[in-house]
């Protein structure tokens, strides 16, 4: 295990320089002058232009500039918005609880409903929930998120009522954020009705995003289940005359979660860095759309301190999923 | 078959997930029965604020959240006008010369309380000689916080034109001039001249925080800034000693919505009062929506098509007037804006003072401008290349179906012109080197006043940088800085007229468009005004119950 440990600590030092270069270049490499587009119609003259390149770091070549930010970055410092001029790390450290608490929910949104959903079709393989299973969650992964959230607004918020349009809290509450994290901002606070509030601002955005990694789930779980249940020990199982919700729970699921749980596990890294759509559309002040905002406007630092720390997380992410593993299936510890 | 229904009846998963389910949607139908009692207005704004020093920024959203609400300067514009009235200066004088301005600044005018800082002593000259010397001092010990970028005050040319600011009592301050200049007072109404307060940055320099000072505002305005969540909220509460009369509205808060079709759908929810920018394609059914009450304003812009005069084939006046007559606008005003825009016939907007409305346009006729090209020797038209830009902007929404109608309307008089387009950045420093043979481009005014168009977009100084026509053009300039040296109205608004009837016969550019601002609202919201410049003003504005 831990010779396994290790081995996958190693593989991280190459992957985060990869990242490093890659972001860095490719930002510079998009066409546009930082400088000009903070000016814009107005124009700027060449003498503060070069000015302002030189009080931004710009001034001087690539290879220096790339060098120089990656010896920042292992001081922890990732640089200052060239738009709002605070530090990086403080910018994603406010928006990051949002972009958690919304990607967390919708993936206990998409699990709750992607795995039972899975399991029953892939037990009842054939059968009418089968097929419904699989033609909704084939619709649920083709569906353009924009679209399916506007939808889901018009019908819920503006038709019914039963759910606001946008945002993490109505205006009315006037709560500080402490955590961040506006479920429990709200409840730590002496207003009446914020956790409601908080809640149900989490709905609409929580099914949107959780709806194709819900779909993901499903047709994971189930062509997993289907695969399981062939197997010599569940027919062992059965014959041993173990109640059905034994074989499922026990011998069948626990073996069929494996491919299940690497899925969401990407799937997370996913919901992380692809809420921007979602983020959009209610008005979700989360890292997606700020790390969008920032390549429009070439705001350097923040796409690449943005993007850098986004892909580390997924870089964990995928080291737990596969501390998980081992965990839950013991071969892979042994021959990993 | 029945075991299997048995698992599912028994197991666990389904029965906890539907009682979830249930308990969320139930939570969801009792969220708005909370009680309000006061009076909270809800805009749901575009963006979100780059920071709340409007010296630093250049950017509508970052004013809407900061200087229009927080903020006065010494000179104010009347709501809803580009007319100038005092604001923290109760009174001014001019020297004959025009060069020495003298303030008298209001007394017993309050700097907001916070909770984060209290003020010991009411708004005097230092808070003014500390709000311009920030700018204009490179030693002075804000000058470089927060980046230290004043781009407006630099542009506006206020660098070269500030000599001195002195302090000849605690009421009064003299702004000595290098020249005359008639904007000036315009100029000190712009969001760049807020005026901040000197005590509160001495104290957040001695605490080593004068960072936190371009984020948590302190202003003499209507509005005391609260608290700011980034990218999601900025509360606002009514500023109850205002010294021109305490808000109407208790509290404001904007709710930052960068969808326009989510700003709807908030508007429609009754989740804000107001919202900026709609989709043109849902203006009709606003209109038709009892509940809403959609405004409408010509916007202080104009969008425009510059003929690059150097270049060989625009040098002649016939050949770029020909190119007017064949450009068919109103078509392009309804393709283009959907009915969002006006046809522009002059490089000023309609809401500006001296605008020249006996200024006949160019009246689209094919038949008229090829014989005009012909007549400048261009019988069987010419190749040129027109730039179309990257980007949405309010006096262009959409510049490439606008560059394609014009090719199409050109080339029926025999001009074939070859669309180009960079990205933004790289448009925007290219035109002004003169790259381009003809371009499309346009301008939102900053100061409401005339010389912040003609001058800013068609002086002979602004050739090679804002002057994309390159157009320098002697009868004109004179008028335009003759009128720059007037103070008195009456004689610029001559001046500024006839520079519009030299322009219209020279036609450096084919005046396009001038945008129309919708602001859709809630039917109980009222008086809202809507601001020539777009920025968004909620002093003054009321909610019925």
């Amino acid at each position: 295990m831990i010779q396994f440990l290790a081995k996958r600590f190693m593989q991280i030092f190459p992957a985060f320089i990869g990242i490093t270069l890659l972001t860095f270049s490719l930002v510079h490499l998009i066409p546009g002058d930082p400088v000009e587009l903070l000016a814009g119609e107005r124009g700027i003259d060449p003498k503060r232009h070069a000015e302002m390149k030189i009080s931004l770091g710009l001034d001087k070549p690539l290879p220096i500039q790339y060098l120089q930010y990656i010896a920042n970055v292992f001081k922890g410092d990732l640089g200052k918005s060239f738009v709002t001029k605070k530090p990086v790390l403080k910018e994603f450290m406010t928006l990051f609880p949002a972009t958690l608490e919304l990607s967390l929910c919708a993936m206990i949104f998409a699990v709750m409903f992607g795995l039972p959903a899975g399991v029953i079709a892939g037990v009842k393989r054939g059968t009418v929930f089968d097929h419904s299973v699989m033609a909704i969650s084939l619709t649920g992964y083709s569906m353009p998120i924009f679209w399916w959230g506007l939808l889901l607004i018009l019908f819920f918020s503006v038709n019914l009522g039963w759910t606001p349009v946008s945002g993490r809290l109505s205006p009315l509450f006037w709560i500080d954020a402490d955590t961040g994290f506006m479920l429990i901002d709200s409840l730590r606070s002496d207003e009446a009705g914020a956790f409601k509030s908080a809640l149900s601002h989490l709905i609409l955005p929580s099914i949107v995003l959780g709806t194709i990694p819900l779909a993901v789930i499903a047709r994971m779980t189930r062509s997993s289940m289907l695969e399981v249940l062939k197997e010599d020990y569940v027919r062992t199982a059965k014959a041993k005359g173990l109640s059905p919700a034994r074989v499922i729970m026990v011998h069948a699921l626990r073996n069929a979660l494996i491919p299940v749980i690497t899925v969401i596990g990407l799937q997370i890294g996913v919901l992380l860095a692809g809420a921007i759509l979602t983020e959009t559309i209610f008005a979700w002040p989360g890292v997606g759309k700020w790390i969008v905002e920032s390549i429009n406007r070439r705001d350097y630092p923040v796409v690449q301190g943005g993007i850098l720390i986004i892909s580390s997380l997924i870089i964990f992410v995928n080291l737990l999923v596969d501390i998980l593993y081992g965990i839950i299936n013991p071969r892979i510890r042994h021959t990993g | 078959m029945m075991k299997w229904r048995n698992f599912i009846k028994t197991s666990s998963i389904t029965p906890l997930s539907i009682t979830v389910i249930l308990t969320i949607l139930t939570a969801s139908l009792l969220i708005f029965n909370t009680a309000v009692q006061a009076k909270t207005f809800v805009y749901c704004s575009e963006g979100s604020p780059e920071g709340f020093t409007p010296a630093l920024y250049t950017a509508g959203t970052t004013f809407d959240a900061s200087s229009v609400q927080v903020f006065d300067r010494l000179t104010g514009f009347e709501r809803g006008t580009t007319k100038i009235v005092p604001g923290l200066a109760e009174s001014w004088e001019v020297s004959p010369d025009g060069t020495v301005y003298t303030f008298h600044l209001r007394k017993n005018v309050d700097f907001h309380t916070t909770t984060f800082f209290t003020p010991t002593r009411k708004f005097n000259a230092d808070d003014v000689i500390f709000s311009f010397d920030r700018q204009r001092d490179p030693k002075h010990p804000y000058n470089k916080i927060s980046g230290g970028n004043y781009e407006y005050f630099v542009s506006m040319g206020m660098v070269e034109l500030i000599k001195s600011i002195e302090k000849k009592d605690d009421y009064t301050v003299v702004f000595n001039l290098t020249k005359p200049e008639a904007p000036f007072l315009a100029n000190l109404a712009m969001d760049f001249a807020s005026i901040h307060s000197a005590e509160y940055a001495d104290k957040m320099l001695k605490a080593k925080t004068p960072d936190e000072f371009d984020q948590k505002p302190v202003g003499t305005g209507p509005f005391v800034f609260v608290s700011y969540q980034k990218d999601s909220t900025i509360r606002y509460q009514a500023n109850e000693t205002y010294w021109a009369g305490r808000a109407k509205i208790d509290k404001l808060v904007f709710t930052i919505t960068p969808d326009a079709s989510v700003r709807y759908a908030k508007l429609k929810a009754g989740e804000c009062h107001l919202i900026p920018y709609p989709n043109p394609a849902d203006l009709e059914q606003m209109k038709k929506d009892k509940n809403i009450n959609l405004m409408q304003k010509e916007g202080l812009n104009v969008g425009y098509l510059a003929f690059n005069v150097k270049v060989k084939e625009f040098q002649d006046a016939k050949v770029r007037q020909a190119l007017n007559m064949a450009i068919n606008k109103q078509a392009i005003i309804e393709a283009v804006f959907q009915g969002a825009g006006k046809v522009a016939k002059n490089p000023i907007p309609p809401t500006i003072w001296s605008y020249n409305d006996a200024v006949k346009d160019y009246e689209y006729n094919v038949e008229a401008a090829k014989k005009l090209l012909a007549e400048a020797g261009f019988a069987n038209g010419f190749e040129t290349d027109l730039w179309a830009m990257p980007v949405q902007r309010p006096y262009n929404p959409n510049a490439r179906r606008m560059a394609e109608m014009i090719q199409e309307d050109w080339s029926k008089v025999g001009v074939k012109a070859k669309i180009v387009s960079y990205e933004w950045g790289e448009y925007l420093k290219r035109s002004m080197a003169g790259e381009h043979k003809s371009l499309l481009l346009g301008w939102t005014g900053d100061n409401g006043d005339p010389d912040n168009f003609l001058s800013v977009l068609l002086g002979c100084d602004a050739v090679g940088s804002s002057n994309r026509a390159q157009w320098c053009y002697k009868p004109f300039d004179d008028l335009i800085k003759k009128a720059k040296m007037t103070a008195d109205p009456a004689e610029r608004t001559k001046l500024y007229e006839e520079a519009q009837i030299v322009f219209k016969e020279q036609a450096p550019w084919v005046t396009i468009a001038h945008s129309v601002v919708f602001e859709p609202m809630s039917t109980k919201v009222v008086d809202y005004k809507i601001d020539p410049f777009g920025k968004h003003i909620f002093y003054g504005v009321d909610l019925k119950e």
